[in-house]
């Protein structure tokens, strides 16, 4: 992030938009089951010749349950000035239960290191008086938004509950080591490797992107993402750091946790089907369709997107409604696994019992049975 | 009486050597600047009353008649041009206003053509319009802000109810053009075009005559200030109803249908006296501030039992984004805005060319004010006013508009050479004239077929754009400034338009 | 069989169909010599009929039982077995005129250039489409079968 002048530049990301290559792998386990991150940097590994070594990452499901009903903040610092102006944020807002440093190891290949955090929070009683109209969730947006609008060199990287974002500039299997992804267990993993077409790299613009307890990682370039952004604005969503994955996560916070549509139905909204499809269908789902395009028509969107969702008890593998990149899913007992290509499956798991790619527009879907509770 | 010192505006040419004297031309042309001269066997040519509409030149079979700007030349002065000078020694000789037909000709900067749009290649792939789906339909109407449904899966049930929506197959619709200013076989031939393409078309201040009433689904029906033609019937037939304020060629004021063009048929339509002008009033005389719009416009959809969409026409203005987001607010489902460059078939031409602001400052100002307010999905925006191309159209979608309106395009589809004597009712292509004689010639099939090809033109190069730009579906480019960029404007345009400069990716 | 028809509704009386039927019937063929430079000029076998603001074309209605044929003495008038026009030859023509006589439409002239003749529209032999169709600006003449 600092250029060699010693001048501190604006990163690349927030000038200019960055489109991504990449590759994506998601691996949970429906009976709430937790493991270690190592399956999932070994299936992300394989796909090492999708990355070019300017970003990867991961989330992490279920990974604090001793502070299960805090929000969990990974903040990224460049330097100890804008630490301190965003401690004092922190402190003014929420009652931090629990503060430190996130753990790292030596590796080689991870550069410019910023200073990594990680705060353990709930809103103090203060501050849900005087924004008696919001819920935590809302307070919590706000104040992420408000850290990385308007305070400088500081980052939130997760902002959700017994979860966490580990991403920065490397290849995935290198940030993996460097954050020891393996001595985390988890119950839902994605990751993300990225190929973006020329940056000094900023470890903020990896994926994936988190919002509360909102994940994604994403291959993709959305052309709608001009008017996505509009949209969002409107409802109080920023988008600072010009990368699409940031529309499409504030689009699921947006569709799912405050208009409460069930997920299908806000997939179908992200990669509607076409006119055609729906004057087909029958009468109750075609007025279905059509009122979801037509009220949702600024939150489609358009251009070739694999994505996995993550969120607290599940995650979505979701295509573009044409196509146009590549994701295949697949089951073994419990386990759902979902990857950019079937070697990161099969690398990691050999003999599944069902393997599939995914639909255009269509959701595959890994849900925690009713019964489990995290 | 003094004689004029008006010259005549055009020269008409003949080269003697093609002229094979069938008095086509003297035939054709309603302001008799051709006549046969028995004694000389000669056809000869008298340029006075030449409009420059081409009717001679386009009909005749040896080419042999041009049309050329008076060479008669004025001293050079940048100040005082030959228009000028015109100007004056025209009202000095008859002490009235000046009338005008068609859109302001004055030199405006044309934003258009100062806007580029945007293409996909290798990070993200242009989609081939011809071999997939590529997706115009276009819905227009107060839209929810969110969606409430019960149940889940299959199950999954649909509470909210949408508002009545107008569906349009492409996001081009014809603009309001009154029966009185057009001929009947100009209507018909709109109407005909918008029912077979899947689009609307726009009864103007003309009210509806009986033959129209089997395009009604395909109809928006007009209130206008001089309320001509308003019935509960009338409204009954129209697919929606649009309440015109203004109207971009002369904001401010009403409607103008010169005495000359309203004859037996008309006078029925519009419920007025033969013969005489039809003024509309400036103000509508029930619409004094914002809260009178909102009786007006409740009162329409009781009216007709909240069936339709309700529409209000404005013309851009100063401050047409505050305007804009009362009207919203005041209870329309679709806000109308026409620019400087909206065309009528009369204006006094110091209004045409002097008020009102250009369409692309006005669609960004008033999408990007809307949305501020987080009311933007409260009404779809139709842009109006000179749109003479696809691009323009795809521009003005990406700049916020759901549709455009074209008046002016569509004319030229059907013949019309923008003359600008429309208010004189001698049209000679037929389109903008009562007269019987002329009226015959736009035949309502030809007529048609040409608005249909031009609708259709335009929706497959539209589809290349958005092909082009990786975008398969017109809800994706809505509003999506980051698909245009600026060639050769100043900062201020580009804030106000919300785009960025070409070179600049983000 | 086809026939060429009048919308009398859209026939905006310019006469450019006598035009193009002059020059289709002229030596040349080319409009400007046909006009200019052969004489006698060739005649137009079509008219258009004109009163107050309404007009039409008007030609032979080549009509099924034509009374032209019947009247016709030397049997310069006959009807074409495979197309179904009346067709008129003029080197057994001796300008009697009872064909003109009889014509309930009036579609038939008198060609009084050389020798006396009649003179009507003959479809355009050859043509796939008459060039009074052909040419109508407001597509007033159409050619169809009904």
């Amino acid at each position: 992030m600092i250029q060699k002048s010693g001048q501190r530049a604006i990163p690349l990301e927030l000038r200019e938009h960055i489109p991504s290559g990449c590759a994506v792998s998601g691996i949970m386990s429906e009976s709430g089951q937790r493991f270690g991150g190592r399956m999932v940097a070994d299936s992300i590994a394989t796909m090492r010749f999708r990355a070019n070594g300017l970003g990867g990452g991961f989330a992490g499901y279920g990974i604090y349950p001793q502070n299960r009903d805090h929000y969990a903040l990974h903040l990224m610092y460049d330097n100890d000035s804008s630490k301190e102006t965003t401690e004092r944020l922190l402190g003014k807002t929420f009652r931090i239960w629990r503060e430190e440093p996130i753990p790292t190891a030596h590796v080689q290949f991870i550069k410019n290191r910023p200073i990594l955090w990680r705060y353990f929070v709930t809103p103090k009683d203060e501050t849900k008086e005087r924004y008696y109209d919001m819920t935590d969730d809302d307070i919590a947006i706000m104040t992420v938004m408000d850290i990385n609008r308007s305070i400088e060199g500081a980052f939130v990287a997760s902002s959700g509950k017994n979860m966490g974002v580990f991403k920065g500039v490397g290849y995935p299997e290198d940030i993996a080591a460097f954050y020891k992804i393996d001595e985390y267990q988890a119950h839902i993993w994605t990751s993300h490797g990225r190929f973006p077409t020329n940056t000094p790299g900023w470890w903020g613009g990896a994926h994936p992107f988190g919002l509360l307890n909102w994940t994604i990682v994403h291959n993709g370039e959305i052309s709608s993402y001009g008017i996505n952004r509009r949209y969002l604005e409107g409802f109080g969503y920023y988008c600072m750091l010009q990368t699409d994955t940031e529309a499409i996560t504030y689009l699921f916070d947006l569709l799912v946790r405050r208009h409460r549509l069930p997920l299908d139905i806000a997939c179908t909204a992200l990669a509607a089907p076409f006119w055609s499809d729906i004057d087909r269908m029958p009468q109750g789902r075609k007025e279905l369709l059509e009122t979801i395009r037509i009220t949702y028509g600024p939150a489609l969107v358009n251009g070739p997107f694999s994505i996995i969702v993550g969120h607290s008890r599940g995650m979505i593998g979701l295509n573009d409604r044409v196509k146009l990149r590549p994701m295949v899913a697949a089951r073994k007992g419990d386990l759902v696994f979902i990857a950019s290509e079937e070697a990161a499956i099969r690398a990691v798991c050999p003999d599944p019992e069902s393997v599939w790619p995914a639909e255009a527009g269509k959701p595959v879907v890994g849900q925690l049975r009713q019964d489990v509770s995290v | 009486m003094s004689k004029s010192l008006l010259n005549p505006e055009f020269l008409v040419e003949r080269d003697e050597d093609r002229c094979i004297k069938c008095q086509v031309c003297v035939r054709q042309c309603a302001f008799d600047c051709h006549s046969y001269d028995g004694d000389d066997d000669e056809v000869q040519s008298d340029s006075t009353s030449c409009a420059g509409c081409h009717r001679c030149a386009s009909l005749c079979p040896t080419d042999a008649i041009n049309v050329r700007r008076t060479p008669l030349e004025f001293r050079q002065n940048a100040n005082w041009t030959a228009d000028v000078q015109k100007a004056i020694y025209k009202q000095a000789e008859t002490g009235g206003v000046m009338l005008t037909g068609m859109g302001s000709d004055r030199p405006y900067p044309i934003y258009w053509d100062h806007l580029v749009l945007n293409a996909s290649q290798v990070t993200n792939p242009s989609i081939d319009p011809l071999r997939e789906p590529m997706e115009l339909r276009t819905y227009l109407g107060r839209k929810p802000e969110a969606l409430k449904l019960n149940g889940n899966g299959r199950d999954v049930k649909l509470e909210t109810q949408l508002k009545p929506q107008l569906k349009l197959e492409i996001p081009i619709m014809f603009s309001a053009m009154s029966y009185g200013s057009i001929s009947y076989n100009a209507c018909m031939s709109l109407a005909r075009a918008a029912r077979q393409i899947g689009t609307f078309w726009n009864t103007g201040e003309g009210g509806l005559h009986k033959d129209f009433y089997e395009f009604g689904p395909y109809t928006i029906v007009q209130c206008a200030s001089g309320r001509f033609g308003v019935t509960s019937e009338y409204l009954h037939q129209g697919a929606a109803i649009e309440i015109k304020i203004g109207q971009g060629a002369k904001p401010g004021i009403g409607g103008h249908l010169p005495g000359e063009k309203v004859d037996e048929a008309i006078s029925q339509t519009r419920m007025i006296p033969v013969g005489t002008d039809a003024l509309s009033p400036a103000p509508h005389h029930d619409i004094y501030s914002i809260e009178d719009l909102r009786q007006l416009i409740y009162a329409l959809k009781e009216a007709t039992n909240y069936t339709k969409p309700v529409f209000v026409k404005i013309a851009a203005v100063h401050n047409v984004a505050a305007i804009a987001s009362g009207i919203v607010r005041a209870g329309a489902d679709v806000v109308c805005i026409d620019g400087i460059r909206g065309g009528t078939g009369a204006a006094p031409s110091i209004i045409r060319d002097n008020v009102g602001i250009p369409i692309e400052l006005a669609i960004a100002a008033v999408d990007q004010r809307l949305r501020e307010e987080g009311i933007r999905h409260e009404a779809s925006l139709v842009a109006a006013g000179g749109f003479r191309n696809s691009a323009d159209v795809a521009k003005a979608i990406a700049l916020g508009a759901d549709a455009v309106y074209i008046a002016t395009s569509a004319l030229v589809a059907m013949g019309c050479h923008v003359c600008q004597k429309c208010y004189t009712g001698r049209c000679n292509w037929g389109i903008a004239t009562q007269d019987p004689y002329l009226v015959k010639r736009l035949n309502p099939d030809i007529g048609a077929r040409r608005l249909s090809n031009l609708l259709r033109a335009w929706a497959l190069e539209i589809k290349e754009i958005l092909g082009g730009m990786g975008v398969n579906a017109i809800e994706s480019l809505r509003g999506n400034r980051l698909h245009l960029r600026a060639v050769g404007l100043a900062d201020t345009d580009m804030e106000i338009l919300g785009v960025l400069p070409a070179g600049r990716a983000q | 069989m086809k026939r060429i028809y009048a919308k009398e509704d859209v026939c905006i009386g310019c006469r450019l169909c006598e035009v193009h039927c002059l020059v289709q019937h002229s030596k040349s063929r080319k409009i400007i010599k046909a006009f200019k430079e052969e004489f006698p000029r060739a005649m137009a076998r079509v008219l258009v009929e004109e009163l107050g603001k309404t007009s039409f074309a008007l030609q032979c209605r080549h009509c099924d039982e034509a009374l032209c044929v019947e009247a016709c003495m030397t049997g310069a008038m006959y009807k074409d077995e495979k197309t179904g026009a009346v067709l008129h030859d003029a080197d057994k023509c001796i300008g009697c005129w009872m064909c003109i006589m009889v014509c309930p439409a009036g579609a038939i002239q008198r060609d009084q250039r050389k020798e006396k003749i009649a003179s009507k529209c003959d479809l355009c032999a050859g043509q796939e489409m008459p060039v009074c169709v052909a040419n109508c600006p407001n597509e007033a003449i159409v050619f169809e079968e009904r």
